[in-house]
C-alpha cells in the first residue's frame, strides 16, 4: 500500500487512490459520529495545532472536532494576518508551535502557498492545509467528493459512478482556493467539470487544468449537470471591479428557482458556506432536497477525522499496541 | 598620449588578453598611480610592483551595474554601501549607479551628498541615480537640475513608474538641457494591482495574484511616445517581456534615442520557479514564461538591449521567510551577473563585455566621452578601472559565501561558468585571486 503522505497541501499529494483512501475510512468515522459516546482512542498521545491566521469558524471548528473525537490534543493558535505584516515571522511562529511537540499543524492562512512554505520549515510535524489564499482548500474538496458519493449510494458503487458524472462549478473561480481544489478532486475521478463564470472571475489562464468546458452561460449548463458546485461571490468583488454589481451576477449567474427547475430531478446542489441566499443562490433553492449543504458540514467532521487518522494514526499503530 | 608618467610603476596584469572596445589583444597592462602606464606583450615588470598574473583571463575594463540597491541609508540590515560594493568588486564591477528608493530617498541635494560621503572609501565607483519625482510618489518633479549639479546623470523613480503620463513628459522635457537620462521601471499600477509575480499559467494554478506583461508593455509604449515627442533621452530599466524588447526594436529603428536593460534573472530563470512558493524568485519585474526568456536572449543578441543590469536588491532574510506574496521583490546579483551571461547567453565574449561594461557606462555617463573613467579603452592614460576575468573556471554559488549582508540569490547550489579573477578599482587591486582585499 502507498504510505500516506506526510502533508496535505493539495489534493494532487493524495491522488485518486489516497482520495478513496480517505472516503473509504470516511465512512467509518460517520458511523461513529452516531454514537453516544462518538470518540475513538486512534490518536490519543498525539497534539494537533490549528494555526489560523484568517477568521474561519467553520472549518476550525471543524478540524478541533475531528482530533478530539480521535482522542488527540488540540491546540488552538489564532493569529491575525496583520501581526505577520508587521514583520512577526510565520517561520517563528511554526518553529516554536512544533518545539512543544506538536504531530500536525493544521494552517489557514491568506497567503497563497502559505502551507507549502510551512512543510518546508517543520522538521517533524505534518501540516495540513486548511486554505490558503486562491489556492487550495483540499479538504473541502474531500468533503464534496464525501457528500456526492454518499449521495449516489456510497461505497464502491458511489464512487464508480464518478466516472464521467457531469460537475459544473459555478462562481468566483478565480479567486477561490475551493475550485482549484475541487477541480483537482472531481477530476482525479475521473469526473467532467466544467467552470461557469463571467471571463472576469475566471483565471487568467486555465492552462492545465483537467476541465473540459469553460462556459459564460449557466443556463446552458444545468440541464446535462448531475452536480451543481457554487461558489460565494465575496460582495467586495461585486462592487464593481470584477462585476458591475451582486444584483446584475446574480441575474446572470444565480441559481434562482427558474434556473434550479431546468435540472434534472437528481442533480446534487452544493455549496462550501457561507452561503449568500439571494445572490449566488435563491433562498427557496438552498433548502430544496437537493440542496446538500448541511450534509456537507456533518461529513466535514468524517473527512477531517479520516485525513488525521490516516496521517498521524498509522505511526500511533506501530508504535504502541493499545489502539 | 602626453608626457609618460615618471612616478614608480605599483600594478602589472601580466599575461591576459585585453578585451575592449577596440577588440581584443594579447598584451600586459602597467598601472601607476591610479592610470594606466602601458600596455603591451612582454612587459619588464618593474621592481617592486605588484604582479597579478592574468594568464588564461581575459582584462576588461571594469564592469558597470546600471542598477544596484545599496539600501543605505534606510535598509542597513540587508546591505551597506561598503558590503554592496564589496559585492560588487568580486563580481568584477569598478562602478554601480545606486537606485534612489532608499530611505529617505535620493530626491534631494542633501540626500545625494550623504550617499556620495558614504561612498568616498568604497571599492568601486558609486553613481547616485537621482528620483524624477519628490519621494518617489510620482505627484511633483524632484529638483532635478540641483541634484544634476552633484554629478547625477540618471534619474529614476526606480520600484514605482511615474504613473503620471503628463508628468512623465514633464520630466522628460525637463531634463532635455541637463545632460541627464531619465530611466523608467515601467509598471502600470492599474494593471498591475497587486500581482506578486507573472500573470499566466503558473500564477493561475499557484493562486499567487498575477501582474500582466501588459502592465510593463503600456508603459514601455506610453514612453516611447514621450521620448518621440520631447526628443529626451529615456532608458527602460530591467526590460522583461517579448513585446517590450520589440516595441524598443522598433524605437530604435525609427531613430528615437531610447536605452534599454535587461537582468540576468530575466534570461536565466522563468515564472515555473515559484512553483515553491519560495520569495527567493520573486522580483519586480517578475520572472517570466521561456518565451520571455527567449526574447530577452534575442535582445540582447541584435542589440536591442543596451545593458545587462542586475537589479541586485538585497533583502533580509526575515523579510524572505515569508509567504510569496508578503515577501518584497529581489534577488542578490552583482556576484552573479557576469558568470550568468557567460552560462546562459550564446555570445561572445567581446559583446558581453560591451553589455556589461562600456554600453551601461556610456549610459550612465560614466564613461570617457562623458569625462568619467569608466569602460573606457585600456590604454596608458586612462583611469585604471579593470576587471581580469577567467572565462573558463566554473564555480558553485553558496548564498554564505558572498559578500552582501543579505543571502537572497535564486542560484544557491547552481554551477556557473566564468569567474572574476582581479578587480582594480583607481589603480588599487581590491581583488586578487578572488578575494577581497578590504
Amino acid at each position: 500500500m502507498n504510505r500516506f503522505p506526510h502533508h496535505l497541501l493539495g489534493i494532487d499529494d493524495l491522488g485518486p487512490d489516497g482520495i478513496g483512501e480517505v472516503l473509504r475510512v470516511a465512512d467509518s468515522f460517520v458511523e461513529v459520529a452516531h454514537r453516544a459516546n462518538p470518540k475513538v482512542p486512534a490518536l490519543r498521545g498525539r497534539t494537533v495545532a490549528t494555526l489560523f491566521f484568517e477568521d474561519s469558524t467553520r472549518t476550525r471548528v471543524s478540524f478541533e472536532t475531528a482530533a478530539k473525537r480521535l482522542s488527540a490534543d488540540v491546540l488552538s493558535f489564532a493569529a491575525g494576518s496583520s501581526s505577520v505584516k508587521k514583520g512577526e515571522s510565520l517561520r517563528d511562529t511554526v518553529e516554536t508551535i512544533e518545539a512543544m511537540g506538536i504531530d500536525a499543524i493544521i494552517i489557514r492562512h491568506p497567503s497563497s502557498g502559505a502551507p507549502t512554505r510551512v512543510a518546508g520549515w517543520v522538521t517533524n510535524s505534518s501540516v495540513i492545509n486548511a486554505g490558503d489564499g486562491w489556492h487550495e482548500h483540499p479538504t473541502q474538496a474531500l468533503l464534496d467528493l464525501y457528500t456526492v458519493r454518499q449521495a449516489l449510494g456510497g461505497g464502491d458503487e458511489g464512487m464508480d459512478r464518478f466516472k464521467s458524472l457531469q460537475v459544473v462549478i459555478v462562481g468566483d473561480i478565480r479567486h477561490s482556493r475551493v475550485a482549484r481544489s475541487q477541480v483537482a478532486a472531481y477530476a482525479a475521478l475521473g469526473a467532467e467539470v466544467t467552470l461557469v463564470a463571467p471571463p472576469t472571475l475566471l483565471p487568467p489562464s486555465i492552462d492545465g487544468w483537467p476541465v473540459v468546458a469553460v462556459s459564460h452561460d449557466i443556463d446552458k449548463e444545468l440541464p446535462s449537470a448531475d452536480v451543481v458546485s457554487l461558489l460565494r461571490l465575496q460582495s467586495e468583488r461585486g462592487s464593481g471591479e470584477f462585476v458591475p454589481s451582486l444584483r446584475e451576477y446574480t441575474t446572470r449567474f444565480g441559481l434562482t428557482g427558474r434556473r434550479a427547475a431546468m435540472l434534472k430531478p437528481e442533480t446534487l446542489i452544493l455549496h462550501p458556506g457561507p452561503m449568500v441566499r439571494g445572490v449566488e443562490i435563491a433562498s427557496e433553492v438552498a433548502d430544496l432536497p437537493a440542496a446538500h449543504i448541511t450534509g456537507q458540514v456533518s461529513n466535514g467532521v468524517a473527512v477531517r477525522m479520516a485525513v488525521l487518522f490516516l496521517m498521524l494514526g498509522q505511526s500511533a499503530v506501530e508504535g504502541s499496541s493499545d489502539v | 598620449m602626453s608626457e609618460p608618467n615618471r612616478s614608480e610603476p605599483t600594478l602589472v596584469i601580466r599575461g591576459g588578453i585585453v578585451i575592449d572596445a577596440t577588440g581584443e589583444r594579447r598584451a600586459d597592462v602597467v598601472v601607476a598611480n591610479g592610470r594606466i602606464q602601458e600596455v603591451g606583450e612582454g612587459l619588464v615588470v618593474p621592481t617592486g610592483a605588484t604582479v597579478l598574473d592574468a594568464g588564461g583571463c581575459v582584462v576588461s575594463p571594469g564592469l558597470v551595474d546600471l542598477h544596484t540597491h545599496l539600501r543605505e541609508p534606510g535598509h542597513e540590515e540587508a546591505e551597506t554601501i561598503e558590503t554592496g560594493t564589496r559585492a560588487a568588486s568580486l563580481g568584477g564591477y569598478t562602478a554601480v549607479v545606486a537606485m534612489p528608493n532608499t530611505n529617505p530617498p535620493l530626491d534631494s541635494a542633501d540626500a545625494v551628498r550623504n550617499v556620495v560621503e558614504l561612498a568616498r572609501t568604497a571599492t568601486a565607483q558609486v553613481a547616485v541615480a537621482g528620483a524624477i519625482t519628490v519621494g518617489r510618489a510620482g505627484q511633483r518633479l524632484a529638483p532635478m537640475a540641483e541634484l544634476a549639479a552633484l554629478g547625477v546623470r540618471l534619474f529614476t523613480d526606480d520600484g514605482a513608474g511615474v504613473q503620471s503620463a503628463g508628468l512623465m513628459r514633464r520630466a522628460l522635457e525637463y531634463a532635455r538641457d541637463l545632460g541627464a537620462t531619465l530611466a523608467q521601471h515601467c509598471e502600470d499600477g492599474s494593471l498591475a494591482c497587486d500581482g506578486a509575480m507573472h500573470e499566466g499559467a503558473w500564477s493561475s494554478r499557484l493562486g499567487i495574484p498575477g501582474m500582466p506583461a501588459l502592465a510593463e508593455e503600456v508603459m514601455v509604449a506610453r514612453d516611447i511616445a514621450l521620448a518621440r515627442v520631447t526628443g529626451s533621452r529615456i532608458h527602460f530599466l530591467h526590460l522583461s517581456t517579448a513585446p517590450s524588447i520589440e516595441l524598443v526594436r522598433q524605437a530604435k529603428a525609427a531613430g528615437l534615442p531610447v536605452t534599454a536593460e535587461v537582468a540576468p534573472h530575466h534570461f536565466s530563470l522563468t515564472d515555473a520557479c515559484a512553483a515553491g512558493y519560495d520569495p527567493v524568485f520573486k522580483v519586480n519585474p517578475p520572472l517570466r514564461p521561456q518565451c520571455d526568456v527567449d526574447a530577452v536572449k534575442a535582445g540582447l543578441a541584435d542589440g536591442t538591449v543596451d545593458a545587462i543590469a542586475t537589479d541586485h536588491a538585497p533583502h533580509a532574510p526575515e523579510f524572505k521567510d515569508l509567504p510569496f506574496d508578503l515577501a518584497p521583490p529581489g534577488v542578490l546579483g552583482l556576484q552573479t551577473a557576469l558568470s550568468l551571461a557567460i552560462t546562459e547567453l550564446d555570445l561572445p565574449l567581446t559583446r558581453i563585455l560591451a553589455l556589461l561594461s562600456w554600453q551601461p557606462a556610456a549610459i550612465a555617463g560614466l564613461d570617457p566621452s562623458n569625462g568619467g573613467g569608466q569602460g573606457g579603452v585600456i590604454t596608458p592614460g586612462a583611469e585604471s578601472n579593470l576587471c581580469v576575468i577567467d572565462p573558463t573556471a566554473t564555480w558553485t554559488v553558496d548564498p554564505m559565501t558572498l559578500a552582501s549582508r543579505s543571502r537572497n540569490t535564486p542560484y544557491a547550489g547552481r554551477t556557473l561558468t566564468g569567474r572574476v579573477r582581479h578587480t582594480v578599482f583607481k589603480g588599487e587591486p581590491v581583488v586578487i585571486d578572488g578575494e577581497a582585499q578590504r
